[in-house]
């Protein structure tokens, strides 16, 4: 039987990527997703663009297939799934987010879901830890300074920033992504782990954590780590109640989604200076805007949603979805199946 | 009552320091944050028993000869000390101390810092949003290089070194290599391996320059050195700007020969803005911000005084580079 996925984005480009351009050079890939479903014997339809697909052209071109291969970018709702017919098997998200898919709707189809948590741990926890470092010790003023001229002789006193030794650090989701910044973060002396979330998780005993409520993490916390799903239960968690808790000199980092913060809220503490600073590499939207009064801020630092991007990663995430689709047409367990 | 010891600051430092210092000393202070001109410096320093100084200043025989016979110390708020004619000093006989320890956390931490922002490209990352570059999420946009699975090398075991080196285990580096004037016992607890230069160079996916100035690491990093390399390699510098050849970094950085640079020093300091080097890309400069922690520069403020204060008690000092009792 002859399947046919839809990939709603053309991911063979990435075979014929031209490394030169890249000022860091890289290894060969692993094989992409499209390889994968090629060799099986898949009929692949694809949105042939780096850009994502405008809705009405994935509305059109989703009618009568199989299988879906989607990114963060595509808003898999009623909508899509009614177009696509009821000869649709499967889903899968070449991301670790899964809030862009109407998980419900799914579920109440009967259509399994793959995405690809875990083979992007590492990146993005080493990402996290990245920003971090970067808000903290005011790396962008730094290289700002030298760009622009302002770069006087050492002077004890100018842009000093926040060290992480001796610091309590609150993760607010300890799931794979958390645990793995925390592992990252504890030669750096940090002197407490705090974290919360549905229930005690226990890789906390790998690094000593305590499991706290939120209230106690946000007000007991030097560095705030957004690292959890977002969910209809947590949607703008991030408020100016919270940020009103927090110390001043406490410095929050989200790698989560930006739908995990209330912006504005977010503006407002930093100009007024109820916390020290903030590093974001989700935003809402996506792409910020550059009129975004975020920009405007010195103590707040904005890198565009970079947490998995390696080759290696993306190559692997590519290749994972593609085996959760195939897993489905061959009546075997997915890799890696959402469970919601 | 007999006299306060006459002490001459080069600098606005944080206050404990100060504080410190004035509890039993007579003390005078360039009440600024930017670097004391040479002629200031000569204008003041007549009479006074100890100096303390910044890396900023250059303390040589025209300083020395000005201060007078009774000047008895000269302390920095470094740890590097190749700006004090330290030679020059052992013949007058004058105490020389640095501030070694309480800054390591924070440089080490800075070069991990500067390592990610390197590796990551935050840089291109936070222009990008600023220009209006960002657009809807791309698989292949931004790829930086991972670290797990790398091998580190480190030119320069000391503290700093092996501090960068405990940060950079959880991270999944596959190995860690370093050399060194000669072999540390406590590379072990890090899982260092001791190899030679040439082999530091050709294996590394990533390169600290964890080292001092010495004539020995003057420009050891030159185009020689960045032939044998690999083409991937990236380099960071937080010891001092000199150990690289800044022209053969950027006809390196821009002919594929490395992969990208992340320098917390430079040669000179400040570098202009108008230097090839901060055009690039693939390049990220800091200003010298090694150490740039509030708790770090309260420490080395203290510290410098306390061993300026060392030297009137005739005590040892935290920091003696020479003593002379």
């Amino acid at each position: 039987m002859l399947y046919r996925p839809l990939m709603s984005v053309r991911i063979s480009r990435q075979t014929r990527h031209d490394f030169s351009k890249e000022s860091l050079r890289h290894e060969t890939s692993p094989r992409s997703g499209v390889d994968v479903l090629t060799a099986a014997g898949c009929e692949i339809t694809q949105w042939d663009s780096d850009d994502r697909v405008p809705k009405q052209e994935l509305i059109k071109n989703i009618a009568g297939k199989d299988g879906l291969f989607c990114l963060l970018t595509d808003r898999i709702d009623r909508k899509v799934l009614d177009a696509a017919g009821p000869q649709l098997k499967v889903i899968g998200t070449m991301s670790g987010g899964y809030d862009h898919i109407d998980t419900g709707e799914c579920k109440k189809r009967g259509i399994p879901i793959g995405y690809t948590p875990d083979v992007l741990t590492n990146a993005t926890a080493e990402l996290t830890v990245a920003l971090l470092l970067a808000t903290s010790r005011r790396l962008k003023e730094g290289m700002n300074a030298v760009v622009d001229g302002k770069w006087g002789t050492w002077s004890p006193l100018w842009l000093c920033g926040q060290g992480l030794d001796g610091a309590t650090v609150g993760v607010v989701g300890l799931g794979r992504i958390g645990l793995a910044v925390a592992k990252r973060l504890q030669p750096f002396g940090v002197k407490q782990f705090l974290y919360t979330g549905n229930s005690p998780k226990e890789g906390a005993k790998e690094i000593g954590a305590n499991f706290v409520d939120f209230d106690t993490l946000v007000k007991e916390s030097d560095f705030v780590l957004g690292c959890c799903a977002l969910t209809d239960k947590n949607k703008g968690l991030f408020n100016a109640d919270v940020f009103k808790k927090m110390k001043k000199t406490a410095i929050f980092i989200n790698t989560s989604r930006g739908g995990l913060v209330v912006q504005e809220d977010l503006y407002d503490a930093l100009k007024s200076g109820e916390i020290l600073a903030a590093g974001l590499d989700v935003t809402t939207p996506e792409p910020l805007p550059t009129d975004s009064p975020l920009l405007g801020l010195e103590n707040c630092v904005v890198i565009p949603h970079i947490g998995s991007a390696n080759m290696k990663t993306r190559c692997a995430m590519s290749e994972l979805t593609a085996r959760n689709i195939l897993a489905v047409f061959n009546g075997v367990p997915m890799p890696c199946p959402l469970l919601v | 009552m007999p006299k306060l010891p006459r002490v001459y600051v080069t600098r606005n430092i944080p206050k404990p320091g100060l504080d410190l210092l004035r509890e039993e000393c007579e003390v005078e202070v360039w009440d600024s944050d930017d670097a004391i001109p040479k002629d200031e410096l000569l204008k003041h320093v007549p009479g006074i028993d100890g100096l303390l100084c910044m890396l900023t200043d250059r303390i040589d025989k025209e300083v020395l000869e000005a201060a007078g016979p009774q000047l008895k110390c000269v302390g920095t708020m470094s740890v590097g000390y190749e700006h004090i004619d330290v030679e020059e000093c052992k013949s007058r006989e004058i105490r020389v101390s640095n501030t070694p320890n309480v800054s390591t956390d924070s440089v080490s931490e800075l070069t991990v810092a500067l390592l990610l922002l390197t590796s990551r490209r935050l840089l291109e990352g936070v222009d990008a949003v600023k220009q209006g570059a960002w657009g809807k999420w791309k698989p292949m946009w931004l790829c930086g290089m991972e670290m797990v699975h790398r091998t580190i090398g480190i030119l320069g075991l000391g503290r700093i070194g092996y501090g960068v080196a405990r940060r950079l285990k959880p991270f999944g580096v596959s190995k860690i290599i370093y050399h060194d004037v000669c072999k540390v016992s406590y590379a072990d607890d890090v899982g260092a391996e001791f190899v030679p230069f040439d082999q530091l160079v050709a294996e590394s996916d990533v390169i600290c320059i964890c080292c001092n100035l010495t004539p020995q690491t003057k420009h050891k990093f030159n185009m020689v050195t960045f032939k044998k390399m690999k083409k991937h390699a990236i380099l960071i510098n937080s010891g001092r700007g000199g150990v690289v050849h800044h022209d053969d970094l950027f006809d390196a950085l821009t002919s594929g020969e490395i992969g990208a640079a992340g320098l917390d020093v430079t040669e000179p300091e400040p570098l202009p803005a108008s230097h090839p080097l901060v055009s690039l890309h693939n390049c990220i400069i800091l200003p010298h911000m090694g150490s740039n922690t509030i708790d770090s520069r309260n420490s080395m403020a203290e510290t410098a005084a306390k061993n300026i204060l060392a030297c009137f008690s005739n005590k040892d000092a935290i920091g003696d580079v020479i003593v002379y009792r």
